[in-house]
């Protein structure tokens, strides 16, 4: 028998947390939940959670969906910091670096 | 037990005559791009389609780069599949040869041996197919029409062994076989039938087992593996190629077993290596001297991938001399084939190897031509010589 490039798992199982460098952290007190990073990021690295898991100090905010970044697929690119009309996400040095 | 040879039943072009083998094989897939001197394979097979013939789905694209990429997804849906191309349109393909033989999937294509520009030329030579060699691509190189036709039915059985699995590429030479008409044996569907069963390709796209195709490896992960594996089951689809040769030897009555052919080489003191319709030439020639008491030989490539490499060994054991003919241009040390029979010969036999190129963009290699490239075999000559070129003044 031969070996085919196949896999029986997605692609899931590929994280690419290890790419990181620079580390974004949504600030959601400031977050208008508008979804402008989730729409941006080019790996689809985040995930959507629904209204009030998060906090803000707008009650109609915080009831809204909102979007939480997936550490394990997030290279650090910064687009979504970038693009975020709030901004309020941070990019952060990425501590878990092991040089 | 070896069937009779069967009698012509037709009169056909070598393009016409693997149309006809694609026909046989049963292809439910064809996608393809028109481009001199193989558009005549494409047209055959579309007028196929279009009389309801054979039960294939015909895709016209819009270059050779997307009429592999069409194969390569039909053939991965586990419908066996054809294309054909030549010169420029193959070397648009490249990319996709290399996915093709890397998702390990047993297209066989038909391949018209064209020259390559600058300048334009339509006249065949090696070079278009020589610069796919590491591709993953098995290469056979036709000397007859009927060979071009029963190389397609051969092809798919190889191709599609379970420890093979990779694709494989026909070639027959720009005109002298495309489109010049010989008598051809046409066989009957039920004997290709019970000679080439349908695909079942183990591993085709099913929505009801999902799977990544081709996705993604890290350094680490398995994509060293997979290539070895590709090289590995290259080197050992020789033993597939020489069970299917038989068997199609035994069911058809037509002799094409192992990698090479062996023209008068038993008691030969000199031999000449060639490939395609040189090699009907240099046979010839063989002859002639044979009948002036010279003992010479000539050992005709059929594959080239996987290289016969133990093969030439043995044919070349006990020989005093031996030229090889390349019909390409190569920039490697000696030349495409040279370099790989002195690759094959080194460590196991200490002949002198002569390398010849000859008959580039179609140029004639004339019966003298041969007369002359002997000559040099038997003077032990070890360079690189231009056959037929001509010295500018």
């Amino acid at each position: 028998m031969i070996l085919a490039p196949l896999a029986d798992r997605s692609s899931r199982a590929n994280h690419t947390d290890s790419w990181r460098i620079l580390k974004p952290e949504i600030k959601y007190d400031k977050c208008i939940r508008c979804m402008i990073c989730w729409k941006f990021c080019p790996d689809n690295a985040f995930t959507v959670v629904s209204g009030e898991e998060l906090e803000s100090p707008n009650p109609r905010v915080a009831a809204l969906e909102a979007p939480v970044i997936d550490y394990d697929y997030c290279k650090g690119c910064g687009i979504c910091a970038n693009e975020c009309p709030e901004k309020c996400i941070e990019m952060g040095i990425e501590t878990k670096m092991v040089i | 037990m070896q069937a009779m040879q069967k009698k012509y039943n037709a009169i056909m072009t070598g393009n016409e005559a693997v149309a006809v083998g694609a026909k046989l094989a049963r292809v439910g897939f064809i996608s393809a791009y028109p481009i001199t001197p193989q558009t005549t394979i494409v047209e055959k097979l579309a007028e196929m389609v279009s009389n309801r013939e054979i039960q294939a789905r015909y895709v016209e694209v819009e270059s050779e780069h997307s009429a592999l990429a069409a194969t390569f997804a039909s053939e991965l849906a586990g419908v066996r599949s054809y294309t054909a191309t030549s010169s420029h349109g193959l070397l648009y393909m490249h990319e996709m040869l290399h996915w093709t033989a890397g998702m390990r999937l047993p297209v066989v294509m038909s391949v018209v041996n064209r020259a390559l520009g600058p300048p334009w030329n339509i006249w065949t030579e090696q070079t278009d197919t020589m610069n796919q060699k590491e591709t993953g691509w098995m290469q056979v190189y036709c000397e007859s029409n009927q060979e071009a036709l029963d190389t397609i039915l051969m092809g798919y059985r190889i191709a599609e062994s379970n420890d093979v699995m990779l694709p494989i590429m026909s070639m027959e030479d720009a005109f002298v076989l495309s489109h010049t008409s010989e008598p051809v044996n046409i066989p009957e569907q039920d004997e290709v039938d019970a000679f080439l069963p349908s695909l079942d390709l183990k591993y085709r796209i099913d929505n009801n087992r999902p799977m990544g195709y081709g996705s993604y490896s890290t350094p680490d992960g398995p994509f060293m593996e997979l290539k070895v594996d590709m090289m590995e089951s290259m080197k050992n689809s020789r033993q597939t190629i020489n069970r299917v040769t038989s068997e199609f030897r035994d069911a058809f009555g037509r002799d094409y077993s192992g990698m090479i052919e062996k023209y008068a080489m038993d008691d030969a003191d000199y031999a000449l290596i060639a490939s395609g319709t040189l090699a009907s030439t240099g046979k010839y020639v063989v002859k002639k001297m044979r009948e002036s008491g010279k003992k010479v030989g000539l050992i005709r490539l059929r594959f080239f991938r996987p290289f016969p490499d133990r093969e030439i060994v043995d044919a070349t054991r006990g020989l005093k001399g031996v030229g090889v003919l390349d019909r390409s241009v190569s920039f490697s040390a000696s030349g495409s084939v040279v370099s790989e029979v002195k690759s094959a010969l080194y460590g196991n036999s200490s002949i002198p190897v002569t390398g010849f190129v000859a008959g580039l963009g179609g140029r004639d290699v004339r019966v003298e031509d041969f007369y002359k490239m002997f000559d040099y075999i038997e003077k032990g000559k070890t360079g690189k010589y231009y056959i037929g070129w001509k010295e500018a003044q």
